[in-house]
């Protein structure tokens, strides 16, 4: 049994390698905006990963992820505001009838702080809430239509408090970073890369912490949560503790995505994208780090292509990938094999695909 | 043992694939960008649906296109984008621009923000564009303007806004607010009563737009009864109908968007509220949108427009003929597609004057004056805004308006607001910088 | 006085509309646990059926029989949708019983489909319709003016509760939908067709999203995307009732309308909304299951 887990590890292992050194060469053979948009994808690949942890291996679905993902995103940006206006108040600050900056963008003009804020505060948020739902055993889809319920709250309050948020126009107009021009290739490159850093650190961390007993305990609660409270262990408080963890990966997420796509704005966190963000660990193979990564940059890379070229079209495809993925593919693009293969094969007794995926 | 690995292996084979469909994917990216192979197009090239359409440089000019042609703003922008590509047929037919054929590249914002700016930015850097026409709300301006401006290439914004901008890199063919709300608050004050109440949807041009009128009403000694904003996409009407019942205004000023004007309306007539009783100026609400509401509940209602379909020129009559004739004799124009159409023709004509396309030489050949639909059209060369003239109409049950006032002759937009005094509060730190 | 009378009114009519949309959903979900996200669609195919009824009845019926398109519409949206629900069910929903949130995801799909589809059909700018003239004007209630439309949609909500009541409570079919949806395994054994009951169930949520659909087009735009307008709401209202528990969506829809009319009238129409969600949050909290819920031993 041993050697089984060994050598899936050791596939995932080349597999991420293979992606990583791509994602290294890449920047070199495409032009800079196509490197910018991969970056973009880069950015939600980690968002994902902190999805998968959460409903891949735990079996929570959060649909409130853009919350966190616009935290970040929010708090990057008015750091990045705050340098563009260099102190001054912002344009939709002055038609609002403010007259000076508020606490929290004051606080933000400190980089250290913008980038810490960006992770702790979806934190912080996270353990608030979860502590409460998860304590009072809101479970499955209550806790899903609840993240919903938190969406509408916090789009409806970004847009109505413009005075503070820009409201629906959001935060755009950036110039520079830490001293850096935004729009400098060179720049982008290298925010790029700093992305890839981060998608490659919490991609490792995030295995070490799935091969850990505290991974099994995850996969325990998804499989059967109330066999493991039976046996002693505070479910809920995992389940905080990961619904934490993902809404700080989500926050850095946002933090990276507004650095290379300089505006956010409500419509980027609402219940759509939250939607749509689950849709990229589904593709990818929910319960495989590595499989939401490809969902994720693959997803948003056919978007662009269809979107460019075929508006219209685009829709129905996204549609129907959706359906097609929950019926046919539950595993996602990472079980794509292992079900054509028996589909080869006409091995007998093999019909219980739902086995691996009874988490939702 | 064995299925372990078997799992592996097929597992590594899984992964692989997916890594060479996203290598395939990026590759058709990279191509994609170039080709620009968009129904529209088709419309125009048959022959060359869905394969690269390469720009000869000596035959072809490339244009961008950005509209919402997916999304809840697809609904209002779907209709300027078809009134430009009306006029870069027009402007084809007559022989290109120096020239050349002008080659639309149509590009879908999904009525996203954050897809504005990516698609400009794809527009100006992959396929080398000048001038783009697109956007609708102000979010989807405000996500195109560092674009532009980052990449110095032009933007031709159609819709009336709240002002207090003007990039070097926009030229702005919708109203500004002393082109549409100010007029309109006049023209209130003195025909309709004093007594206002201001309902918007909650974003950024209703507030703004407000901030004016009650700068102004403040001017004029007339009275703010009330002030409320809905969220957008708000559908229950009812509260806010009982607070008009509760605040008697003379006037309501509308600055609700889309389609909650659709359910204002039909729950104000619910309520037994006509136009009789209290009027409603509504700043958002053109022939197209009211076919979506329902021109019965509209009658008597007016709104603050610099063109109507029923707006008495030849070259309305011209262009309102070719329009029905392109998409179908049941479809009405409104400002924003007139807007549409004549930016188009405002920069191929500039283009013709400066003998380039080149954003610069453009820009300093702008100031052409064009003989739009709506009446004659100038570019302001200070802020690159258009001179237009302003127009009060009342709808009727047919769902067309009658044009009860006019400016007479094209009104100098003024973003900023600096002509007015009473409005140097909201303008004044603005304008300074 | 008259103040809070009127508010009182409106909270009712609100609530008469979230009963509407949240109804047929209270059955796909809280009896048959999918989630379907594309409700909202089938209302909007509602929607769009009483605009295609009106546009017939322009075209090829004399002008005097104009009114009449609104009471034919009522039950060919229903018949539309429950056709198009039965449809989803067949193709997709069958596959997804028992795993909640894989039908929300794939129904969530089936929703982006249906929406672009109605985009190609119709075009994308709202539709417009003219009410009937029965409906027009005001009604005098207690020494109030109250619109006609609102006092017909709580009239037409408290018919279709009572015919859904009287289906699931009364009649045969019905009773084998509520022993299936209490005990599968159980019902089966005893000869009932699980299959059979399942698509009934689906088709009448749909159906009843339809009427509520042409209901709406009284009230509302009619666009392709009006669905999302009212799916999120539709959903807190059946949460918030307690799933499988008709009675609970209905104290649940009229406590959200005044609540929501209440907190709209106090503040203004953003921070209403903000504060009805955050009280649902804190609701949920308080009793995780909602309002009413059936009682039951089994954990797993």
């Amino acid at each position: 049994m041993k050697s089984v887990v060994a050598n899936y590890m050791i596939s995932r292992k080349w597999l991420l390698l293979a992606l990583v050194i791509l994602l290294i060469l890449l920047p070199f053979v495409l032009s800079d905006f196509r490197v910018n948009l991969l970056g973009r994808y880069l950015a939600f690949a980690i968002l994902v990963i902190g999805l998968d942890l959460l409903w891949g291996y735990m079996g929570v679905l959060s649909l409130g992820h853009g919350i966190f993902f616009g935290l970040g995103a929010y708090i990057m940006g008015i750091h990045l505001k705050m340098e563009a206006s260099s102190g001054g108040l912002p344009d939709f600050m002055m038609w609002s009838g403010m007259t000076e900056l508020p606490w929290f963008w004051t606080v933000l003009q400190h980089p250290v702080i913008a980038i810490l804020a960006g992770i702790i505060v979806p934190m912080i948020i996270a353990v608030i809430l979860g502590f409460f739902t998860f304590r009072n055993r809101i479970q499955d889809v209550y806790f899903t239509i609840l993240t919903q319920a938190l969406v509408m709250v916090t789009v409806t309050l970004l847009i109505s408090r413009q005075d503070v948020t820009g409201g629906t126009n959001g935060l755009t107009g950036f110039s520079t970073i830490f001293g850096f021009s935004l729009s400098d290739p060179a720049t982008q490159r290298v925010i790029y890369y700093v992305t890839l850093g981060c998608l490659v650190i919490i991609l490792l961390i995030c295995s070490r912490l799935i091969n850990s007993l505290f991974g099994k305990a995850l996969i325990a609660i998804r499989d059967g949560e109330n066999r493991l409270r039976f046996s002693g262990y505070d479910t809920s408080m995992f389940k905080v503790l990961v619904f934490t963890i993902s809404a700080g990966i989500a926050g850095l997420a946002g933090m990276l995505f507004v650095m290379q796509v300089g505006i956010i704005s409500p419509t980027q966190i609402g219940i759509i994208p939250s939607i749509e963000m689950i849709l990229w660990v589904a593709i990818g193979g929910r319960g495989t780090l590595i499989g939401p990564v490809i969902g994720a940059i693959l997803t948003n890379s056919a978007k662009t292509f269809f979107s460019e070229s075929y508006p219209d079209i685009w829709l129905y495809f996204l549609g129907a990938v959706f359906v097609i993925v929950v019926i046919f593919l539950p595993g996602g693009l990472m079980s794509l094999g292992k079900k054509l293969k028996r589909r080869n094969s006409n091995e007998k007794g093999q019909t219980n695909s739902k086995a691996d995926y009874s988490a939702s | 043992m064995k299925k372990g690995k078997k799992t592996e292996h097929t597992r590594l084979i899984a992964g692989f694939i997916g890594l060479v469909c996203f290598l395939l994917m990026l590759t058709a990216c990279g191509d994609g960008g170039e080709a620009a192979s968009d129904q529209a197009e088709a419309q125009m090239h048959p022959s060359e649906t869905g394969e690269e359409v390469n720009i000869d440089e000596s035959e072809q000019i490339p244009v961008g296109i950005l509209h919402s042609l997916s999304g809840t703003m697809a609904m209002s922008e779907t209709s300027v984008y078809e009134a430009e590509m009306l006029a870069i047929k027009e402007i084809n037919e007559a022989g290109g621009v120096l020239g050349k054929e002008l080659v639309p590249i149509v590009e879908d914002g999904a009525s996203e923000p954050n897809i504005f700016s990516e698609r400009a930015a794809k527009l100006l850097q992959q396929d080398e564009v000048d001038v783009i026409f697109g956007g609708w709300t102000s979010a989807s301006r405000k996500a195109m303007l560092p674009v532009v401006e980052d990449n110095n290439g032009l933007l031709f914004y159609p819709v009336q806004y709240e002002g207090m901008e003007a990039s070097p890199n926009i030229f702005y063919a919708g109203a500004a607010p002393n082109q549409q709300i100010v007029p309109a608050v006049d023209w209130l004050l003195e025909n309709e009563g004093t007594e206002f109440f201001l309902l918007g949807s909650d974003y950024v041009f209703p507030r703004v737009a407000n901030q004016i009128i009650k700068a102004q009403l403040e001017e004029n000694g007339a009275a703010l009864v009330d002030e409320q904003y809905t969220p957008l996409g708000h559908t229950d009407y009812n509260t806010v109908i009982s607070r008009i019942r509760e605040s008697e205004p003379e006037v309501i000023f509308n600055t609700l968007n889309g389609d909650s004007n659709v359910a204002f309306f039909k729950q104000l007539a619910d309520a037994g509220i006509t136009s009789d009783d209290v009027t409603v100026l509504s700043v958002s609400v053109a022939e197209e949108e009211i076919r979506g509401i329902g021109a019965d509940v509209l009658a008597g209602h007016y709104a603050s427009w610099n063109y109507y379909q029923t707006t008495d020129t030849p070259e309305n009559e011209e262009f309102v003929a070719k329009y029905k004739e392109a998409y179908g004799d049941d479809r009405v124009t409104g400002d924003p597609i007139e807007a549409g159409y004549f930016m188009v023709h405002l920069w191929a004509q500039a283009v013709e004057a400066a003998g380039t396309t080149e954003v610069d030489a453009v820009r300093e050949a702008a100031a052409i004056e064009f003989n739009a639909p709506g009446g004659p059209v100038v570019i302001d060369s200070d802020n690159q805004h258009v001179y237009k003239t302003v127009r009060i109409g009342e709808v009727g049950e047919d769902g067309q308006f009658t044009e009860v006032w006019n400016s007479d002759e094209p009104v100098k937009p003024d973003p900023f607001l600096e002509e007015y005094d009473w409005a140097s509060d909201i303008s004044g730190t603005l304008a300074g910088e | 006085m008259e103040a809070i009378l009127i508010q009182a009114f409106n909270g009712l009519s609100l609530g008469s509309i979230l009963l509407l949309i949240a109804l047929g959903l209270a059955i796909t979900f809280g009896l048959m646990k999918v989630i379907n996200m594309a409700h909202g669609e089938l209302i909007m195919i509602g929607a769009y059926t009483t605009y295609v009824m009106q546009t017939i009845f322009t075209q090829y019926m004399p002008a005097g029989l104009f009114d009449l398109y609104f009471i034919l519409a009522i039950p060919c949206a229903f018949i539309v949708a429950a056709l198009v629900g039965m449809l989803l069910e067949y193709t997709v929903i069958r596959h997804l019983y028992g795993r909640p949130l894989d039908s929300l995801l794939a129904t969530f799909g089936v929703g982006l489909i249906l929406q672009q589809t109605a985009r190609s059909i119709f075009g994308a700018p709202n539709v417009g319709i003219v009410s009937p003239s029965f409906l027009e004007g005001g009604m005098n209630v207690f020494g109030m003016t109250v619109p006609v439309t609102r006092i017909f949609i709580i009239g037409l909500v408290v018919v279709c509760l009572l015919i859904l009541a009287f289906y699931l409570y009364k009649t045969n079919s019905g009773r084998r939908t509520r022993a299936v949806m209490q005990n599968r395994e159980m019902a089966s054994c005893v000869g009932i067709s699980t299959r059979r009951v399942d698509i009934t169930t689906f088709a009448i949520g749909a159906g009843i999203a339809g009427v509520a659909g042409a209901i709406l087009t009284l009230i509302g735009p009619i666009g392709p995307a009006i669905g999302t307008y009212y799916i999120v709401d539709a959903f807190m209202v059946v949460v918030v009732g307690g799933v499988g528990m008709l009675v609970g969506t209905v104290v649940s829809a009229f406590g959200v309308g005044v609540m929501n009319t209440l907190f709209e009238y106090w503040t203004d129409a953003s921070m209403g909304k903000v504060l009805i969600f955050v009280l649902i949050v804190l609701f949920l909290q308080w009793r995780p299951s909602g309002l009413f819920s059936l009682r039951t031993r089994s954990l797993d």
